[in-house]
């Protein structure tokens, strides 16, 4: 109790998120039907499932600077290992209740997280990289080919109506399944951020900085890796467990290369030094990838897009660039950037526009005709084959970066000239 | 006999056209440290560009064309990408390839559609050249070798005989040490990276017919490099090509011999039933297996011998 005491305004936030998010789906509660809307509590629930995941790949990446292209393994190991409990416990060989699947996806990801573990943590930097795809492809090969555990590419079906719950719910609508994920995530996500602050996230913080010197004082970085990538099976099997609930299904899919991608973008995206870095990362891709693709078939463009952009110019992803805003927020003198930002607003919209609407011109010509599909901008019917809205695109496009070019000094003149202001204060005070 | 030998024909070809693509990937990888995802990418934009060519102009400029359309990409992504993300370390530069690869296979997709495109092998070359064992082979899997082997004598040359390909080969094995002689060794870097890509455009040309030309291309294509520069080891040409006719040669016959482990088991009298532990493991055919073999191979060399068949230094 003196422990919960003692941290309870840092406990607070996540009181408030878990009830913000509780509410959300509340906004577009269609109060005519009386029912939720079920494209926002799928979008919501795929959101929660994917920054659960994105947050352990974080454990490798961002806490032991290990960069995986197999993380996808765990999350669909997880799922497997969830779906085949819910069939037993179907079956009635074991009882277990609907609200503790997740936890069988997570003890699952936990012992493939170990016996891969113990393969791929032999390496590090690069060689882990390759060693983890290898795994990844290797698995999503076993996944067709093994009919027994991993359902050939039908995958395992499973029916998450099982009369075992504990508080009496039956899961039949999406929107207890959106409460159950909550508190799961919320779980995971607590555990994950206290994990951090264990003597193991700080040694793998170390063994991440300074690979030879935590050798010296005497720690097995091996030993740390695995550790800290078992764990990290540990969480992405939880996402997996909960996938299966969610979707009631799993296949190869799971284990693909292209899931462990979208872990790998999502946190990049949202940046891999801050703990909510890859849940805004997450909201970030998945937002883009089930809004756009409504409209076009370029969703994975746009991520990959944004994440060169990241690598290129902002390593830290969105939630470093949020951080670099701090110290001025806290001298109080986010005002004076108000102005260079809302100079540099229309030149990048402009750019913004330009590139999106090329992006979907060229997508419309050879994809979109294909399926049948015509691109219509409010109503109006565009004709891509004609040069117009080509030519309008391409010179929004250059006009747009160059003006941006001419703002984008200007506002680093201001941003140079504030900070180096704040510094100098700090140093006189 | 006759499957034995046309089976080692057509791993040949296929492991040749593998050493096109990999020969690139170790160069830029032993002297920079950059795991190049997009390496694939330049494959297939190979094959793409060759179709588009060949649609227009015929297959034979295109076979000059492509490549260097891809070694300028290469050049550009060298210069004006990979040595801005160079000062945040390797990891960097190889997300920004990851990145680049997405872009590519996503570009592909809308310039060319989702479907494979009908890029065929050119109808001067399109007749059996001899038949082995009731077997035709065609004209243009030859046609693959010789220019493959023509490739690989040109860098063989280039390298030992050439005071650039000294320059490499030293900056291979000791960057740091090249360039505190007075080697200018981040050009000699872009020339390897345009080269490479070149070379890898190449291998799409000839290739992209000989398979198929399809957006998926790059991404089926690109482990499989990766195993065989890995299985040859760093700083190690001569590993990657007997890696690579050894992965062209396990690819070919692995889909030719239909047997399993429990075929071999039964020729020590014992049966595999249903009920037999592991039945599933025991019965499950070599074909089958074979796409993931090379998989099987990177996992292992990088667990028990990081430093591959015959590379300098650990991967």
């Amino acid at each position: 109790m003196t422990l919960l005491r003692r941290h309870w305004p840092s406990y607070l936030p996540w009181l408030l998120a878990f009830v913000i998010l509780l509410a959300i789906p509340f906004l577009f509660y269609d109060w005519g039907k009386g029912r939720h809307s079920g494209f926002v509590l799928t979008l919501m629930s795929e959101i929660g499932v994917m920054a659960i995941f994105a947050l352990s790949y974080n454990m490798l990446m961002g806490q032991a600077g290990l960069l995986s292209f197999g993380h996808a393994v765990l999350l669909g190991m997880g799922a497997y290992c969830a779906a085949h409990v819910v069939l037993l416990v179907k079956a009635g060989t074991i009882w277990l209740p609907t609200e503790l699947v997740p936890l069988a996806g997570g003890l699952g990801g936990l012992f493939f997280g170990f016996v891969f573990g113990w393969l791929v943590t032999k390496q590090r930097a690069t060689a882990f990289a390759m060693i983890t795809m290898g795994l990844g492809e290797l698995v999503s090969s076993a996944a067709l080919m093994f009919m027994g555990f991993f359902g050939g590419e039908g995958g395992i079906s499973i029916d998450r109506v099982m009369d075992t719950s504990l508080v009496g719910v039956k899961y039949t609508s999406p929107w207890q399944v959106y409460c159950l994920l909550l508190v799961w995530a919320f779980i995971a996500a607590v555990l994950m951020k206290l994990q951090t602050q264990t003597p193991l996230g700080s040694i793998a913080n170390a063994t991440r900085d300074n690979f030879e010197r935590a050798q010296f004082v005497g720690y097995d970085p091996r030993m740390v890796r695995l550790y800290q990538f078992a764990l990290s099976g540990f969480f992405a099997g939880i996402g997996g467990g909960l996938y299966v609930l969610i979707y009631e299904i799993v296949t190869f899919d799971t284990v693909s290369a292209g899931k462990s991608a979208n872990a790998l973008l999502a946190v990049y995206i949202g940046g891999a030094g801050g703990f909510f870095g890859p849940i805004l990362g997450t909201i970030v891709v998945v937002l883009l990838q089930s809004g756009v693709s409504l409209l076009s078939n370029a969703w994975l463009l746009y991520v990959g897009i944004l994440f060169i952009v990241m690598v290129m110019y902002a390593p830290g992803g969105l939630i470093g660039l949020l951080f670099m805003h701090m110290p001025i927020w806290r001298a109080g003198r986010m005002r004076e950037l108000l102005l260079p930002y809302a100079r540099a607003f229309p030149p990048a919209l402009i750019v913004l526009l330009g590139f999106v609407l090329l992006v979907e011109l060229a997508s419309f010509t050879t994809i979109g005709a294909a399926q049948g599909k015509k691109f219509s901008i409010g109503g109006h019917l565009i004709d891509t084959t004609a040069p117009l809205p080509w030519v309008i695109a391409l010179a929004a496009l250059v006009l747009g970066a160059l003006w941006l070019r001419r703002e984008a000094r200007g506002f680093r003149e201001r941003w140079d000239a504030v900070t180096e202001a704040i510094k100098l204060k700090g140093a006189m005070s | 006999m006759e499957v034995f030998v046309v089976s080692l024909l057509n791993g040949l070809v296929y492991g040749m056209l593998l050493f096109m693509l990999a020969s690139g990937l170790t160069l830029i990888l032993s002297m920079m440290g950059v795991l190049n995802f997009a390496h694939a990418s330049a494959y297939m934009l190979g094959a793409y560009f060759a179709y588009t060519i060949s649609v227009y102009i015929g297959f034979w400029p295109a076979l000059v064309i492509a490549p260097l359309l891809c070694g300028l990409i290469g050049a550009a992504i060298e210069m004006f990408g990979l040595r801005r993300v160079h000062r945040n370390g390797h990891i960097a530069e190889l997300l920004f390839t990851f990145g680049l690869a997405l872009l590519i296979e996503k570009g592909v997709q809308m310039t060319w559609g989702l479907l494979p495109v009908p890029y065929r092998v050119p109808e001067l070359l399109d007749f059996p050249l001899f038949k082995i064992y009731g077997t035709q082979f065609p004209a243009y899997r030859a046609f693959m070798l010789v220019i493959s082997a023509l490739m690989f004598g040109a860098i063989w040359l280039g390298l030992t005989r050439t005071r650039i390909g000294l320059v490499i080969q030293a900056a291979l094995t000791h960057p740091d040490m090249a360039s505190a002689l007075g080697h200018n060794v981040p050009r000699i870097f872009t020339l390897v990276f345009a080269a490479g890509t070149a070379l890898a455009g190449l291998a799409g040309v000839i290739g992209g017919n000989y398979q198929v030309t399809e957006p998926a291309m790059a991404f089926t294509m690109g482990p499989i490099v990766f195993v065989v520069v890995v299985f040859g080891g760093l700083g190690s040409l001569a590993g990657c090509f007997i890696a690579s006719i050894l992965m062209g040669l396990i690819q070919t016959f692995a889909v030719v011999f239909d047997v399993s482990l429990a075929d071999l088991l039964a020729k020590f009298g014992y049966t595999v039933t249903s009920s037999t532990p592991f039945a599933e493991v025991l019965n499950v055919t070599l074909p089958r297996v074979g796409a993931l073999l090379p998989f099987l191979m990177l996992v292992l060399i990088l667990v028990f011998r990081p430093r591959g068949l015959m590379g300098t230094r650990d991967t």
